[in-house]
């Protein structure tokens, strides 16, 4: 047992990069994630790394493919708009293969929007988000203390797949005080030797790292095919999620990061009303855990997918459980948020009109 | 060696014929060639390898490192 | 026994640039200047987006190839992270004044102690003969068919000129490849810019009047008297800045 201490999400996450070995942080203020680079301005310095305020997330993301590309363990933050500009860099991270870590404390959107939580930038975060075929590994965290753990596994993984990969939380993540266990950093795997990382070529060839692949004239086709391999190994050696009440669950609720948390009060709600109610709620959200839905598929009567955007989500829910029983759907987007209350009644009103529910998803 | 000791390279494989060194040659003793590289470029070759001095000013101006000289005359770089 | 060999940081590989392109001389010079100094081992450089792009083919350090414009962060980051080893970035016009413009200037104002080559050619060279923000007033471009125009296009920008009010600059020069001499003058101005990094004075830059026969649509030597004679005019050779 470690320390305990109460931080803010965006405080724990960063503490999280320092103790996992984040030596240099590259970021551009943007509410609802500022206390991250804040934090990081004088606790990187302080272990001996490098903090920098960028000019915009658009530099900050090309710093961090630098820092990268020299093999450190580095790291950038922001908040949905600025997630839109770092695309075109994350793009040519995941193309030239370099770890580092991504965090999204979402907000709404789409345009400015405002600075209430959000679930709006899903299918940019799990689908892609810049250009290309590639994948990040993307984690959505509910809880202060998960962040932390997370933040230190995604280093792990990004080197482990030499792959960026984004934590996807929102502004409530980042804003609530939590009490938190400040658990030293241990790696989860023995890590591969960073053989890719431009050090100057001393005693060795010196090494490119590019994204431009023109010759031979199919050598993109096959560098692609080499990803999207890299990308099923990921899927088949990395699931995470957490199950709830699902064994006898007749009305199976499926949500992540903040909405879960909500939804999982709701199904305690419900049960103390006699309601078999579940939840599945993702962890890793890019690989989707699609084995828990399937199985859920084969016992519950319907699954409510409860998401604060206008529907993203759901569409992962409705391929994992195969459209094997019906999906509802409770959500909004522009910053809105689910009580347990509410969730509680659309459960019970699920419960009472199954036929009425079943036909809304039409 | 010529009788200037200078020994000048043109390496008619990698000339792509942008004739800088025909232009900055100061005794005028570079000419493209009638014939065509492997590429389709016409190349630089050197009229008289004795009225060369060696002074490298075509080495400094040509593009593509097409020319190596070695010469016993001190000349700055 | 003098001699005028390839250097041994430039590859024996031949480039992909048009006949009486800039790049080759200026990729020379480069590789020149690092074997002077010793620092190829520890030099890692930054491939632009432009003609430039493959420049890891030619050159024998370390490098990576950045997006557009973005060169300037990449190599913040990667000295940052090794602060003991040389890097440079090496742009063309479009890269390092317009898609890039940010990220120069920043760079620049931070102080980051990195060296820039860059390569201005008044045009945009891979794509095809497009306005450069360098391109100058009345100059025919694939974009601007009656000549760039002061009144919708605005006139060239002079990079040199813009940084030279930053605190964080150390020195900037502004030389040509287009003669003899001015091949020299950029020798040792890159020499003098990598040599500020060594001393960890802070950004430093060199901008190269550059040919572009292809795009330019003008024989070699007709482009080198464009340079002499037209972009000189515009683009006054000399330092900029040392201190």
């Amino acid at each position: 047992m470690g320390q305990k201490v109460l931080l803010k999400g965006n405080e724990a996450m960063a503490e999280a990069a320092v103790q996992a070995g984040c030596r240099f942080f590259a970021g551009y203020p943007i509410t609802p994630q500022n206390e991250v680079p804040e934090y990081l301005s004088w606790r990187l310095p302080q272990a001996g790394g490098v903090f920098v305020q960028a000019e915009s997330e658009v530099a900050a993301i090309n710093m961090v493919f630098g820092a990268a590309a020299g093999g450190a363990r580095c790291m950038t933050s922001s908040s949905s708009p600025g997630i839109s500009l770092k695309q075109e860099g994350i793009s040519y991270i995941a193309a030239a293969e370099l770890p580092c870590v991504i965090a999204n404390m979402q907000r709404g959107g789409p345009g400015l929007g405002n600075i209430r939580a959000s679930q709006g930038d899903y299918f940019q975060a799990v689908k892609g988000g810049g250009h290309g075929d590639y994948r990040l590994i993307v984690l959505g965290p509910a809880y202060v203390q998960e962040l932390y753990d997370l933040t230190m596994h995604a280093f792990d993984w990004a080197d482990l797949y030499r792959n960026p990969v984004m934590i996807l939380g929102d502004g409530i993540l980042g804003q609530i005080a939590e009490p938190l266990d400040i658990r030293p950093y241990r790696p989860i795997a023995e890590l591969p030797a960073k053989d890719f990382a431009l050090t100057g070529c001393a005693g060795r060839a010196s090494r490119v790292v590019k994204t431009l692949i023109l010759q031979p004239a199919d050598g993109l086709v096959h560098h692609n095919e080499y990803l999207q391999q890299k990308y099923r190994r990921i899927e088949e050696e990395l699931s995470l999620y957490e199950e709830y009440e699902t064994e006898d669950a007749e009305i199976l609720i499926a949500a992540y990061g903040m909405s879960g948390r909500i939804a999982k009060g709701a199904v305690r709600r419900a049960r103390q009303k006699g309601i078999k109610a579940g939840l599945i709620r993702p962890i890793t959200l890019w690989p989707f855990p699609k084995e828990p839905f399937r199985r859920a598929a084969e016992r519950v009567s319907r699954i409510l997918v409860v998401e604060m955007s206008s529907g993203q989500f759901v569409e992962d829910v409705q391929l994992a459980s195969e459209c094997r029983v019906p999906v509802e759907f409770f959500g909004k987007g522009g910053g809105w948020y689910p009580l347990d209350t509410e969730i509680l009644e659309i459960v019970e009103s699920m419960q009472a009109n199954p036929s009425v529910w079943a036909t809304r998803k039409d | 060696m010529s009788k200037n000791n200078v020994d000048i390279h043109f390496d008619a494989h990698r000339c792509k014929g942008c004739g800088l060194c025909v232009i900055f040659c100061p005794c005028g003793n570079i000419r493209m060639s009638d014939a065509l590289n492997e590429q389709g470029h016409p190349y630089a070759e050197l009229i008289d390898a004795d009225r060369c001095t060696g002074c490298g000013l075509c080495f400094r101006m040509c593009p593509d490192t097409a020319i190596e000289i070695r010469s016993n005359k001190t000349a700055k770089r | 026994m003098a001699t005028f060999t390839r250097p041994r940081t430039l590859k024996e590989t031949i480039t992909h640039y048009c006949p009486g392109c800039g790049h080759g001389i200026v990729h020379r010079l480069l590789a020149e200047v690092i074997d002077e100094l010793g620092i190829r081992e520890k030099t890692i450089g930054t491939a632009p987006v432009g003609c430039a792009v493959m420049m890891y083919d030619y050159i024998d350090c370390d490098m990576i190839e950045c997006a557009h414009g973005r060169a300037p962060a990449a190599a913040t980051g990667l000295k940052r992270v090794h602060p003991d080893k040389i890097v440079f970035t090496y742009q063309g016009d479009g890269d390092l004044a317009a898609i890039g413009t940010a990220e120069t200037i920043h760079t620049a104002n931070r102080g980051e102690n990195i060296t820039v080559i860059f390569i201005n050619n008044v045009i945009y060279g891979m794509t095809g003969g497009q306005m450069a923000p360098t391109t100058m007033l009345g100059q025919r471009t694939t974009t601007t068919p009656e000549g760039r125009g002061m009144h919708g296009e605005g006139g060239p920008i002079h990079v040199c000129e813009l940084l030279r009010s930053l605190e964080g600059v150390c020195y900037l020069e502004r030389t040509a490849v287009s003669s003899p001499s001015d091949v020299l003058a950029t020798r040792r101005a890159i020499r003098k810019a990598f040599e500020c990094q060594i001393a960890g004075k802070g950004f430093s830059l060199v901008e190269v009047l550059s040919m572009c026969p292809t795009d330019w649509k003008l024989s070699p030597d007709k482009a080198v008297k464009f340079v002499n004679h037209e972009m000189k005019t515009v683009f006054p050779v000399g330092v900029y800045k040392d201190k």
